[in-house]
């Protein structure tokens, strides 16, 4: 009997490459070493094609969404990278609300992708449907959703090249479950489509003409250096420019480092809580060259009386900046590398302005930063005075906002460029303990220390699993004042001391709350104990919490009162 | 200061509430929109009239509409000259006796009677929005009963002679 042959299985494989894949494999081509993420029903493909890659990129979980965007905030702080993170469609999604607010006020560079409701469903309220396009517009760089599988890599390709392009800042990618789950056969298309997005890189040479020229005529020149320089890494160039021309150079909040706290012509910072020197430099100085900062207006107080004899040049990226809050007569779009850079090229006749320096010079030395150091109780300032002194100058330092930022600004004098996280513009609470998780990451050979209130930290202290997961050695050093610290401060001078819901009566044992995460806690209560402390804490390889009790009612000074001018500080002196 | 900026942008999804919701968030006042496809496939054309305070504050507008990355060109035309339409429809009541006379009032305006009923009529024109202005005041008094009105779309014209200025006053 003639036995038929079994029709042969067809060679051809059965394609199961999904969307998911395609999108993991995405990430990999844009060089992601790091993705903070959490997952949740619409992005479950996601989560299995990870799990089928292998480990393509190390996941980090944080433990709730704004952890997440906040750690990507502080890595792409300290390594210039694009931070990625991964969320659910609706709750998980605008869980990150606070976070993307805060990328884009402090133009940093965050890649997000959020899963969503299959495309057949959106628009009909379904579970766990939010417009996250729509909440996220006035929020983001860009934003897009993906409607098609084969825009899928053009998109995510675009969105690394926006967010870390220009003037950095959040671009969120929104891609529908049926999209990650969809079995690819289609060609993909690739090529790169922005035509309305080609941001000025090189300035003008005419304009960097007009600036040598005004400060070949200036008696008073003053740099204002801001996170452009940062962003530009535009440092080396910075401090070169500066010493070449003997221009005294005063940074932003969120510039702090990138000129040498230390240096002779540094004046520390300006603005609401900055030196006096600084602010009456602003004040006094008859040519502004502001590079990379925004003019907020916590750096310019009453803008009637910001550098009222100053001609003010401006260098930014983003064109929009310039002349939005304070008119300038000399501006310059451009990376701020490239404009110091031509900057040094020219060679600026400099009038000699010694007498101005040694005016600042004397200002420094009559003016200092002061605080009545506690006998019995631990100063904040000294505290941090102490953190710099243990760390050498040389860690990297997250805050939350309030006092304690205001006092590492302060007195911890940073050297180095990009060792400063701090969430400036939105003044974001909860932000520093995440971000010193993205920068432990981003920096694993450094020492990264978190310094927070006993307020903020609060908000997001639940990362604590994350460094015990993932045994990452930061610092947490809590300014324990029982109170919200900056809130009780302008009640007290504002508001006749109605300490209206500011005080903190009822907080964790910070040590044993850390404990039951499995990290080493530690209290201080005298000063007599915090050099030794920071000693073992510093040195110790792992997390250490340290609740720091100090004093309850310090007030941050000087400070600029709102709707008063630079000049007008109060508590310059004691 | 009133003004008239228009803006080529890339038609994608989203493009006019990124636009819009910029606007409103740096609170510049809009008066009028218009949006529509222009001869490039994919390019879409936005008309703005808007009201600024100051020069600075124009800057911005234009500096911030620039900043969109779906926005290709701005151009403020204002002190261009060109040519500027808004259309409108206006529902007035009217009856049998006093049709004749409503055909009356809008005949200067080149307006044209687009539907008729038993008690309404629809009225169309196009022009400047001063001409709109005008010929709705005049109709006021028959009762307006719906109105529709566009918002400018604005072109730059073919030549550009030396007094702008005059040309268009009579824009506004």
């Amino acid at each position: 009997m003639k036995v038929e042959a079994k029709p042969k299985e067809l060679a051809v494989e059965k394609n199961t490459t999904t969307g998911a894949d395609v999108f993991i494999r995405s990430l990999v081509d844009a060089d992601v070493d790091t993705v903070f993420g959490y997952p949740g029903g619409a992005v479950l493909p996601i989560y299995d094609a990870l799990y089928r890659a292998n480990t393509p990129f190390q996941h980090i979980l944080c433990r709730h969404e704004q952890g997440l965007i906040h750690a990507a905030e502080g890595y792409a702080r300290v390594t210039g990278k694009p931070g990625v993170v991964i969320a659910t469609s609706g709750p998980g999604a605008t869980n990150l609300i606070t976070g993307i607010t805060d990328a884009m006020m402090d133009s940093l560079p965050i890649v997000i992708f959020t899963g969503q409701v299959a495309t057949g469903v959106i628009g009909t309220d379904a579970f766990q449907e939010a417009d996250i396009i729509g909440i996220t517009t006035p929020i983001t760089k860009y934003n897009y959703q993906v409607t098609d599988l084969k825009q899928l890599p053009r998109i995510v390709k675009e969105a690394f090249h926006i967010a870390s392009t220009g003037r950095p800042g959040p671009v969120v990618v929104d891609i529908p479950k049926n999209i990650s789950e969809k079995i690819t056969v289609d060609e993909f298309d690739t090529a790169f489509h922005l035509p309305g997005y080609q941001p000025t890189v090189k300035p003008n040479p005419l304009q960097i003409r007009k600036l040598a020229d005004a400060l070949s005529r200036s008696e008073r020149p003053l740099l204002l250096a801001g996170a452009g320089v940062l962003f530009a890494d535009a440092a080396e160039e910075l401090k070169a420019f500066a010493e070449k021309y003997q221009l005294p150079v005063t940074t932003t909040l969120l510039g702090l480092g990138s000129f040498p706290g230390t240096n002779e012509l540094a004046l520390g910072m300006a603005g609401m809580h900055g030196t006096y020197t600084a602010n009456m430099a602003i004040y006094e100085c008859d040519l502004l060259i502001n590079i990379g900062a925004r003019f907020d207006d916590r750096l310019t107080g009453a803008i009637k009386h910001f550098a009222p004899n100053a001609k003010v040049a401006h260098i930014d990226i983003d064109p929009a900046e310039i002349g939005k809050n304070i008119k300038t007569k000399i501006p310059v779009v451009g990376d701020a590398k490239e404009a110091l850079k031509q900057l040094l090229d020219v060679n600026v006749k400099s009038t000699n302005h010694d007498e101005w320096l040694h005016s600042l010079k004397s200002k420094k030395e009559d003016y200092p930063l002061w605080y009545d150091r506690s006998k019995e109780l631990i100063s904040p300032q000294w505290l941090i005075e102490q953190v710099y002194e243990t760390s050498n100058g040389e860690a990297i330092v997250t805050t939350d906002v309030g006092q304690h930022q205001m006092w590492a600004a302060q007195f911890y004098k940073f050297d180095n460029p990009d060792k400063w996280v701090t969430s400036g513009g939105l003044g974001t609470m909860g932000f520093g303990f995440p971000a010193a998780i993205g920068a432990q990451l981003g920096r694993p050979d450094e020492l990264v220390v978190s310094i927070v209130g006993d307020g903020g930290f609060q908000m997001t202290l639940q990362e604590l699993s994350v460094i015990k997961e993932r045994n990452l050695p930061v610092k947490v050093i809590i300014i324990n004042n029982e109170a919200l610290g900056m809130v009780r401060q302008w009640q007290e001078k504002f508001y006749e001391e109605r300490y209206s819901e500011s005080l903190l009566t009822e907080n964790p044992d910070f040590v044993k709350l850390a404990e039951s995460y499995g990290v080493k806690g530690v209290r201080v209560n005298n000063e007599d104990d915090v050099p030794k402390v920071l000693e073992d804490v510093f040195s110790y390889n792992g997390p250490v919490v340290v609740d720091c009790r100090v004093v309850k009612r310090e007030c941050v000074f000087p400070m600029v009162a709102p709707g008063t001018g630079n000049h007008e500080m109060i508590g310059v002196t004691r | 200061m009133k003004r008239i900026i228009t803006a080529t942008v890339q038609n994608r999804s989203g493009v006019l509430n990124r636009v819009t919701g910029m606007m409103v968030k740096r609170q510049f006042n809009i008066e009028s929109i218009s949006v529509g496809p222009s001869e490039t496939e994919g390019i879409s054309k936005m008309t703005f009239v808007v009201e600024v305070s100051d020069e600075q504050k124009l800057e911005q507008l234009t500096k911030q509409l620039n900043k969109q990355i779906d926005v290709l060109k701005v151009t403020d035309i204002t002190d261009k000259a060109i040519v500027a339409r808004e259309l409108a429809l206006i529902k007035v009541g009217s009856s049998s006796q006093n049709r004749a006379e409503i055909q009356g009032v809008i005949t200067p305006f080149r307006a044209s009677v687009i539907d008729v009923s038993k008690d309404s009529l629809i009225i169309q024109v196009t022009g400047n929005p001063e001409k709109i202005d005008a010929l709705i005041d005049l109709l006021k008094p028959y009762g307006i009963k719906e109105l529709t009105r566009t918002g400018v779309t604005a072109f730059q014209r073919g030549r550009q002679p030396e007094n702008v200025q005059e040309m268009n006053a009579l824009i506004f």
